[in-house]
């Protein structure tokens, strides 16, 4: 028999994939593993890897072609073996190139890529009696949960979320602000149930503007020491190479910055607040049609120089658009850069589930007043969008206020 | 030197199912057993008990058989023979598992085997290797009170490993513990016409189980003509040739006990001495059981440990499915993770003792929002055809969400219908699912899904 290859769901958002090239061609063997096709999904160019052992007899979709996830792209099986008419088993894949098919047809159950939980008809939910139950009491929808029950199912302790549900009968959860810093605990992050009254925060402020309630602060930060201390660094490195940018020392600070506001390095997460112990940077890059926020990871614990070469590494493999999922998946926190446009200051959208991000304007020289005299400063404007229903106004403001003091004193960021 | 991908240690419920389950992957395996296949269970505790416990079964039938229209006259009772046909039982069921052995091809390498470094295992002069893990399934046994003078010396102060093998029961008996162990022998002696005395040092006896259970237990024994002694405790003993003495403290008053022989059925010992634990690196608990953590692996990697030698409860079926699991484990598997909080609890004593999650007292202790539904087997139509209406269901659910937070049964069957709660709580059933399934009438099960009503507030046959 042979083995059907489908179009795979390669990003989480992915709904259809354009074949860009085929690696390999009819009539080459193929192991389990072996990369057949480049495919363009909604964020990069991924592979397409077979799931099989054997020869690939029949190509069904050619290059340049778009064809909804789940369907047939091509067959593996044994030498000489023949597939049914042109193999091409959902419609839409072989007559609909380039244009995106119209209502694709229903996604085959597809092998995924990797062992995915998510179960194949998103609209039905295993779980179980109890656990349906406790969802409906406590209006959960169980299609956000993830079970981890036999084969995926719900089970109480999803619903509930674990390792919340034993501590809560010992002593109540503790309040995320009586202990705000990352602590390097070896769990990567800690989940805190939503109080009532930041539910009912929760649910006011999504009422009023949409989804994501954002509030924005904004703060004038003085440059002149972290432009000196720059100039002093790329001297030292001028001989070994390798240059530190603003971008670099802002990363860093703000990285710095969550360490010591774990309230503001947080992902909203419908019932819970995840408050994470590990700092992952996402940076917006613009790439040619769109944007995309690689992460730089453990920002934190990172020399400015790691923090510059990744970041370009990552900012090159954007635009070129090779960038695997796991490089631009799991920031906690953002930092969207239009230094180079020439903007002076500007609000940045949070990239959900992320609690914040920082919007970083242009390094410019401003007068600013000075004792009774006028002098003339690099000031550089940071806005912070906040999603009021994770920061409050004063929990942004103090993160705000620890990174304007990093970036005004920069020796700050080697306490 | 012979090597293997697994080597069990102790081929009793554990060893000898994480053996198979290991074979079942496609590891070369090896079980070293000192005694017989099958260890305590098969040979000296769970299988031959029961063989005796029908024997008991089949003399109280006896006993009220004109009720139902059958005379049964010159009925006499003999230890001996009952003993003889649970030993050929219990050789029947060791046997199975040699055979199962052969089927997987298991090697099993007779002898004792002392664990050594480098996933090594000595047996005699021979050393096995083992490529991939060693596992300890080593097992516990009985043992006496010596503090109190109570040493066991297989004459007068006995375990259950010589009242097993007792050719002759002796004219009286004390019992000291009424656990699981305690309880069954009482029965057995009792019905062999022995004058019996059960003594318990906690408040009452079948101490883990419901206090409901234990009341309903208590009555049943005593009339019955067995002397309960519960909240007691044994001050002093004399041991003498032919006889016993006990000095007992129970409810502020002292008592003597006198009787031909002492039956020790409190407690068990772990097989952990003398096998090399130490020079492997593999640590024990405050408590004396090895160390083992959620993969169920010793403190030395690729050395892991199941059953008994792991920790309460000691039960062959929690021993089942460490062995499972733990064979699942070393081939690369990621199994579910046992819920030691739903392994069914059953004493097999007249009338029958199944529970499985928590107690009505544990569910006030951890102030858990609860409802307790009952149904007596009195009002069951099955039950009252066969004249065994002793006893209940029992299901404690939790008030908000219907979970079944415990479910107690004693009476007849019910190490048999314990499962129908075993799979809801797996499952995470509520008492409303219970109530859905069809229960089929007349039946003793019927009882569940009325216990199941009775929580709602719904019950129909009361």
């Amino acid at each position: 028999m042979a083995t059907k290859v489908h179009m795979e769901a390669l990003s989480p958002t992915m709904e259809e994939g354009r074949l860009v090239k085929w690696t390999k061609h009819e009539g080459d063997a193929v192991k389990s593993g072996d990369t057949l096709a480049e495919v363009e999904t909604d964020k990069a160019i991924m592979e397409l890897v077979a799931r099989a052992d054997g020869q690939l007899i029949k190509v069904v979709v050619p290059e340049g072609s778009t064809v909804p996830v789940g369907n047939v792209v091509a067959w593996i099986g044994k030498p000489g073996e023949k597939v049914d008419g042109d193999g091409a088993v959902a419609p839409a894949a072989k007559s609909a190139p380039a244009t995106p098919a119209k209502a694709p047809p229903a996604p085959q159950p597809t092998t995924a890529p990797t062992a995915s939980i998510a179960p194949a008809d998103a609209t039905r939910v295993k779980a179980s009696p109890l656990a349906k139950r406790i969802a409906r009491e406590a209006g959960v929808d169980l299609k956000l949960v993830q079970g981890s029950g036999p084969g995926g199912r719900v089970i109480k302790r999803d619903v509930e979320g674990a390792p919340v549900a034993k501590t809560t009968a010992a002593a109540p959860a503790a309040v995320p602000r009586a202990t705000p810093d990352v602590r390097r605990t070896g769990v990567p992050y800690e989940d805190v149930p939503l109080t009532q009254i930041r539910k009912t925060i929760a649910k006011r402020l999504a009422a009023s503007i949409g989804p994501v309630p954002h509030f924005f602060l904004t703060t004038e930060i003085d440059m002149e020491r972290a432009a000196e201390a720059r100039e002093a660094l790329n001297k030292q490195l001028d001989e070994e190479g390798g240059k530190i940018s603003f971008n670099d020392i802002i990363i860093k600070a703000v990285a710095l910055a969550l360490v010591r506001h774990r309230a503001c390095n947080a992902w909203f997460q419908e019932d819970h607040i995840r408050y994470w112990n590990e700092v992952h940077i996402g940076m917006a890059v613009a790439i040619e049609d769109g944007l995309i926020t690689p992460v730089i990871r453990n920002a934190d614990m990172k020399s400015l120089r790691e923090i510059g070469a990744e970041a370009r590494d990552l900012a090159g493999k954007a635009r070129s658009r090779r960038l695997k999922p796991e490089e631009y998946t799991g920031s906690t926190f953002s930092v969207s850069n239009l230094g180079m446009f020439d903007i002076d200051q500007f609000t940045a959208v949070i990239n959900p589930p992320e609690a914040g991000i920082v919007a970083i304007g242009t390094i410019m020289p401003k007068a600013v007043p000075d004792g009774d005299r006028v002098s003339v400063r690099k000031r550089l404007r940071v806005t912070m969008s906040c999603d009021h229903r994770v920061i409050d106004g004063a929990t942004g403001a103090a993160f705000l206020k620890t990174l304007k003091q990093m970036l005004e004193n920069p020796l700050a960021m080697l306490l | 030197m012979a090597s293997f991908d697994v080597i069990v240690l102790g081929g009793g419920p554990a060893g000898y199912i994480c053996a198979i389950r290991s074979a079942q992957l496609g590891m070369s395996t090896a079980v070293v057993e000192q005694e017989k296949l099958g260890g305590v269970c098969v040979n000296i505790g769970c299988i031959p008990t029961k063989a005796l416990l029908h024997s008991a079964y089949i003399a109280g039938l006896l006993k009220e058989s004109k009720e139902f229209g059958v005379e049964a006259s010159g009925v006499k009772t003999d230890y001996g023979v009952a003993m003889k046909r649970s030993r050929r039982v219990s050789d029947q069921n060791s046997k199975g598992v040699e055979f199962l052995m052969k089927k997987h091809k298991i090697t099993v390498v007779k002898g004792t085997g002392v664990v050594q470094p480098g996933k090594k295992v000595k047996v005699g002069s021979d050393v096995y290797e083992a490529k991939k893990a060693v596992v300890i399934a080593t097992g516990s046994r009985v043992k006496g009170i010596p503090q109190i003078g109570l040493e066991i010396n297989k004459t007068t102060v006995i375990s259950s490993d010589e009242a097993l093998l007792l050719e002759r029961v002796p004219e009286s008996l004390a019992i000291i513990g009424a656990g699981a162990v305690g309880m069954e022998f009482a029965d057995i002696f009792q019905a062999f016409g022995v004058k019996i005395t059960l003594i318990e040092a906690l408040p009452r006896i079948l101490p883990i189980e419901d206090a409901e259970a234990s009341d309903t237990l208590a009555k049943s024994y005593r009339k019955r003509g067995i002397d309960v002694i519960a909240g007691a405790k044994v001050t002093k003993a004399a041991v003498g040739k032919d006889k016993v003495t006990l000095d007992i403290e129970a409810g502020g008053e002292k008592k003597q006990v006198t009787a031909a022989a002492v039956l020790m059925a409190a407690g068990r010992a772990v097989n952990t001495e003398n096998i090399g634990l130490k020079e492997c690196g593999i640590q024990l608990t405050d408590r004396g059981f090895i160390k083992v953590d959620q993969n169920l692996q010793t403190t030395a990697p690729g050395y892991y440990a199941i059953g008994d030698v792991v920790g309460p409860p000691m039960l062959a079926h929690k021993g089942f499915r460490e062995g499972s699991v733990v064979a699942e484990i070393i081939a690369g598997q990621k199994p579910h993770a046992i819920k030691y909080d739903n392994v069914p609890s059953v004493t097999y004593c007249h009338p029958e003792v199944a529970s499985i999650g928590l107690t009505e007292d544990q569910c006030k202790e951890k102030k858990l929002d609860y409802v307790a539904g009952r149904f007596p087997f009195s009002a069951n139509g099955r039950a009252r055809g066969t004249g065994e209406t002793e006893g209940f269901v029992k299901i404690l659910r939790d008030k908000k969400y219907g979970e079944i937070l415990g479910a107690h049964i004693v009476g007849a069957h019910a190490s048999e219908m314990i499962h129908e709660l075993a799979v809801a709580r797996e499952n995470e059933y509520t008492v409303e699912e219970i109530d859905l399934a069809i229960h089929a009438h007349p039946t003793m099960s019927e009882a569940i899904g009325e216990a199941a009503l009775d929580s709602l507030g719904r019950v129909l046959h009361i």
